[in-house]
């Protein structure tokens, strides 16, 4: 992959309803800049408004879908089908949104082939990975577009007025969930003059909600949910019958509900029930933005418009980010530079993977036909606390590594000294040897990526198993030798006190570690995000 | 089943049951559960141990001493376990290596007074193994020694009964690259011909040389030198592995001594200096008379009632603790504080340098113990990146592991060594007794710079202070 620039191949979605396209002219430019050849199939941006000349302006070279496909890169908005993943050439790379936690028939289809896939929907949530997190922008884009479709199925007016035939009220909004999508949707129908209410398992977004002109809903009392990836969880029961009771009370009060809560990797939480629905006025909207993962909203359909008996409109439209085409493309394309760019360090249409960054890693769900889903999981605190985007600088140049030839030679050295050693030895010593090999090397990796805080009693802990010694000892004492025995008594009374002291001193420090103000058990459920 | 065949069973569980141990003490969910199977393990070994013995016709006499021992021990243990502060963890735990590395001579000694010394009636050791034999008992003793002596200096600079400046013997790496080759020399005399006064002189070198490896490296490498006598303690009770033909010493030796080892290492590494070099000593007299005579202009002095305004009106805050915290006994008043601000709505987070305190992790326990949550507890390289995002950063305490010249001045001693970003805040106000050097003994230009305030005084009254104005 060194050396010779890449191709960037933009094919055009084949996927009904999908209007996006994954790069734009905007982001074309910076693609080029980034030292990329950029080929974009023909009528790729037709959908989203962006004309092949204006791509072509752009520096990119308009070409065929056999040329997209047969791109070292290929930028996909959607996972590809079956047919588009073998038109991938060897060794491709390919970014898309392939929601690999749901699709494992797909991930495996895709490690078939020696090709390397990253999935932008899996970037975790940390502030450095913000400018790739197309969960955001995309969310932020169906959120604003989730008003905008309810206010067009609702008959009446979002703002209130008085004219000379007469008042009108302003419509009530409840939007549950206050992640992004949530968020974006109390800004947007508040500025268009609703009374908008937000309700989020999470109390530390009351701010954000009242700070986008909304009134932040409490569920009464109870546990406080304090999210430690920035995601929201699932809630205990009492918590969820609490929820149940206000929800119910507003949908009697609201005219408009719009529902956001996911949680990754399980099925959309049911928020309204079907008694909540018979219980809200003709003519309401609910918008149920979870609708693919399940729905929030009893009675809800993916991609329809369903009028119950009562006269309540229930919209499932899943592809609502796909509503509004060229404002999404443009962000996902972004998204898409923010992250070539970090696999671009040297700007030289160059592509490095490099798997030690929690980002990068995250994302990378198939290696050279390798499968490395799921990744290990990313710790982000509720405060956002982002890992070093760069080493820290160093003043003085580091020391030089060992030069590969002289660590072969030391290598070698040992090799030959342990094959004498064990070759020159009784086969008893060659047992033991082994097993102290092993356990060596056991012990290396056995700790390795310990928690930076659990040192000290990792290490008081180390510190009481070493008291093994005390079976030594205990062998050695009653024997005839009156010396023997009293040395094996001084030996296992002080390596006692090492076993004993140091399992009490670390269970002390561990009883004092806790998380968080609340919680002992972590409690569940929904929210937005 | 033989008693022999049952203890080799569980030893080989208990082996298991020790790597969970380790294994479970890397992350904060399994850590409690780890310390169970390290129990467990113990508990298994210690039975099997006891059996074979009893099968092996212990006698009345020697099951009595046995018992009293662990007891004795035992009660001496838990005792000293419930007592100790928080803050004196390090000495508590250079204490006990020294008491594996005791226990180690002793186990040598024993190998050799029952077999060596003893060749007429003794059967343990077929005579073609006997020159192994005395190999691993002079190996055995020197490891234990070592360990003994080290961890006993370590102990007396921990809790500050002797002075924590390295000793400077002239030629001190002679004196250690000598002892080396004088105990290789000693082996071989010792294999060759067992004798008493052979081991004897053997012992006495290892113990020197225990003390003087320790007693030449200054207090600021302390967690390296600690997490380095854990490995010596495991490599000791490996030796006595070998010498006993106990498979269950040799893995749990091996494991301590490994994981220690690679321990001390990730602890250099965030000193950004060899491993060698600390284990040789001799780092924080270096620096002091280098810097003296740069004009670093003028500090800034603040009270605790203006740093009590500054927090205030800070939006997100970053405590910095070093081991100046420890010793005012500071933690339960920064977590009080903490808990004040975070109520006010202030985001206060912790920013944890790795090698902050006398131990690795120290800091941790220590707002532990005060109850701060451990999710804002954050390490160095979490946190360095948003340092510049951030109103007000609170230097408790800490001295080099937050000074710039770490990454501006490449003459500096500490030059290289990853730091606390902590002058890019807004804001940086520094607790501090007195403008004295840190353990580097090198001058902090952080507290020269325009954005920093020195608050002096004791840390946990200036604390109390800043408490009382809010």
């Amino acid at each position: 992959m060194i050396g010779a620039t890449l191709h960037i191949g933009v094919p055009r979605e084949n996927r009904p309803r999908e209007t996006r396209v994954a790069a734009t002219p905007t982001t074309v430019t910076q693609l080029v800049g980034l030292g990329y050849d950029v080929v974009v199939e023909a009528g790729a941006g037709g959908a989203s408004s962006f004309p092949d000349d204006a791509f072509a302006a752009a520096g990119a070279r308009i070409g065929t879908a056999d040329e997209a496909w047969q791109a070292d890169v290929v930028l996909r908005v959607t996972a590809p089908t079956v047919e588009e993943i073998a038109r991938l050439r060897d060794g491709a790379t390919l970014i898309g949104m392939i929601s690999p936690a749901f699709n494992p028939d797909l991930v495996a289809a895709l490690a078939a082939r020696p090709i390397t896939v990253l999935s932008m929907d899996a970037v975790p949530r940390i502030s450095r990975a913000q400018s790739l997190d197309v969960l955001s922008s995309m969310a932020n884009i169906a959120g604003y577009r989730a008003v905008v479709e309810a206010a067009h199925v609702f008959g009446r007016f979002f703002t209130g007025q008085v004219t000379a035939a007469g008042k009108v009220p302003p419509a009530k909004v409840l939007v549950a969930g206050a992640g992004v999508a949530g968020l974006a949707a109390i800004g947007a129908a508040s500025s268009l003059g609703a009374i908008v209410r937000a309700t989020d398992v999470r109390p530390e977004v009351a701010e954000q909600v009242r700070s986008l002109g909304g009134e932040y809903v409490a569920v009464k009392a109870g546990e406080q949910e304090v999210s430690s990836d920035g995601y929201a969880r699932e809630m205990g029961e009492d918590f969820n019958r609490r929820a149940a009771e206000m929800y119910a009370e507003q949908a009697k009060d609201v005219d408009i509900v719009i529902t956001t809560a996911l949680i990754p990797g399980r099925p959309a939480p049911r928020l309204i029930t079907e008694e909540m629905v018979a219980s809200m006025r003709s003519g309401s909207v609910i918008v149920d933005m979870a609708a693919a993962q399940g729905g929030n909203v009893a009675g809800s359909v993916p991609d329809e418009i369903v009028v119950t008996a009562n006269g309540v409109s229930i919209i499932g439209y899943t592809d609502l980010p796909g509503r509004l085409p060229a404002q999404a493309s443009q962000l996902y394309g972004t998204n898409l530079v923010n992250l070539l760019k970090l696999l671009t360090p040297g700007k030289d249409g160059a592509l490095v993977l490099d798997l030690d960054d929690v980002v990068q890693r995250a994302i990378t769900v198939v290696r050279e036909g390798e499968t490395l889903w799921p990744p290990p999981p990313v710790q982000v605190s509720a405060a956002p606390a982002p890992a070093a985007a760069v080493a820290p600088r160093q003043a003085a140049p580091p020391p030089e590594p060992p030069k590969p030839g002289r660590r072969f030679a030391l290598v070698g050295l040992g090799a030959a000294l342990l094959f004498v050693l064990a070759g020159f030895s009784p086969s008893e010593l060659v047992q033991h040897l082994t097993v102290f090999a092993l356990a060596v090397v056991v012990g290396f990796y056995v700790i390795s990526g310990v928690h930076h805080a659990l040192h000290t009693p990792l290490m008081s802990v180390t510190n009481a198993i070493s008291g093994i010694i005390v079976v030594g000892a205990l062998l050695q004492i009653g024997h005839d030798d009156a010396l023997v025995t009293a040395l094996a008594f001084v030996a296992i009374l002080v390596a006692s006190i090492n076993v004993f002291g140091g399992f009490a001193v670390t269970r002390r420090m561990l009883g004092m570690f806790t998380r968080g103000p609340s919680s002992t058990v972590r409690p569940t459920l929904p929210a937005a995000r | 089943m033989t008693a022999t065949g049952a203890a080799s069973a569980a030893y080989i569980v208990a082996a298991l049951l020790f790597i969970l141990s380790l294994a479970g003490l890397a992350k904060h969910e399994t850590a409690k559960a780890g310390n169970a199977y390290g129990m467990a393990g113990m508990v298994i070994a210690l039975a099997a141990t006891i059996g074979l013995a009893v099968d092996h016709g212990l006698s009345g006499t020697g099951a009595a001493l046995m018992v009293v021992a662990v007891v004795i021990g035992a009660a001496i243990g838990l005792w000293r376990a419930a007592q100790v502060e928080m803050t004196g963890m390090p000495e508590l735990i250079a204490i006990l290596h020294s008491f594996v590395g005791l226990a180690a001579v002793l186990v040598g000694w024993n190998g050799y007074l029952s077999v060596e010394a003893d060749l007429e009636n003794q059967t343990e050791v077929s005579a073609d193994l006997l020159g192994i034999h005395s190999g691993e008992v002079a190996i055995g003793v020197f490891i234990g020694a070592v360990t003994f002596t080290g961890s006993i200096v370590a102990f007396l600079k921990l809790s500050g009964r002797i002075k924590s400046n390295p000793l400077v013997l002239p030629g001190k790496n002679w004196l250690n690259l000598g002892a080396l080759a004088a105990f290789a020399a000693l082996t071989v005399v010792f294999v060759v011909e067992p004798n008493l006064p052979v081991l004897a002189i053997l012992t006495l070198l290892a113990l020197g040389l225990g003390w003087h490896l320790v007693a030449s490296i200054g207090g600021g490498d302390m967690p390296v030198v600690v997490s380095m006598l854990n490995s010596y303690s495991g490599w000791a009770a490996a030796a006595s592995g070998f010498l006993l033909g106990n498979d269950l010493l040799i893995i749990t030796g091996a494991l301590v001594g490994s994981s220690g080892a690679y321990l001390s290492y990730i602890m250099c590494k965030a000193m950004n200096r060899s491993f060698i070099s600390v284990i040789a000593g001799g780092f924080g007299n270096e620096g002091s008379a280098a810097a003296s005579d740069v004009d670093y202009g003028e500090h800034t002095e603040i009270t605790a009632e203006d740093t009590a305004e500054l927090l205030r009106e800070a939006s997100s805050v970053v405590i910095t603790p070093g081991y100046g915290m420890a010793v005012a006994q500071a933690q339960g008043a920064v977590a009080d504080l903490t808990r004040k601000l975070t109520e006010r709505g202030v985001e206060v987070r912790f920013g944890i340098h790795p090698v902050a305190g006398r131990l690795p992790g120290h800091m941790n326990v220590l707002l532990a113990e005060a109850k701060v949550p451990y999710d804002v507890v954050l390490e160095m390289d979490e946190i360095n990146d948003d340092l510049a995002k951030t109103s007000v950063v609170l230097v408790i305490g800490a001295n080099d592991t937050v000074n710039p010249a770490a990454a501006d001045d490449p003459t500096s001693p500490i030059a290289g060594m990853p730091v606390l970003r902590v002058w890019e805040a807004e804001r940086v106000v520094v607790f501090k007794r007195s403008m004295n050097t840190g353990y580097a003994g090198v001058q902090n230009p952080l507290f020269f710079r325009d954005n920093s305030r020195m608050l002096f005084g004791d840390a946990r009254e200036r604390v109390e202070d800043i408490l009382r104005a809010l």
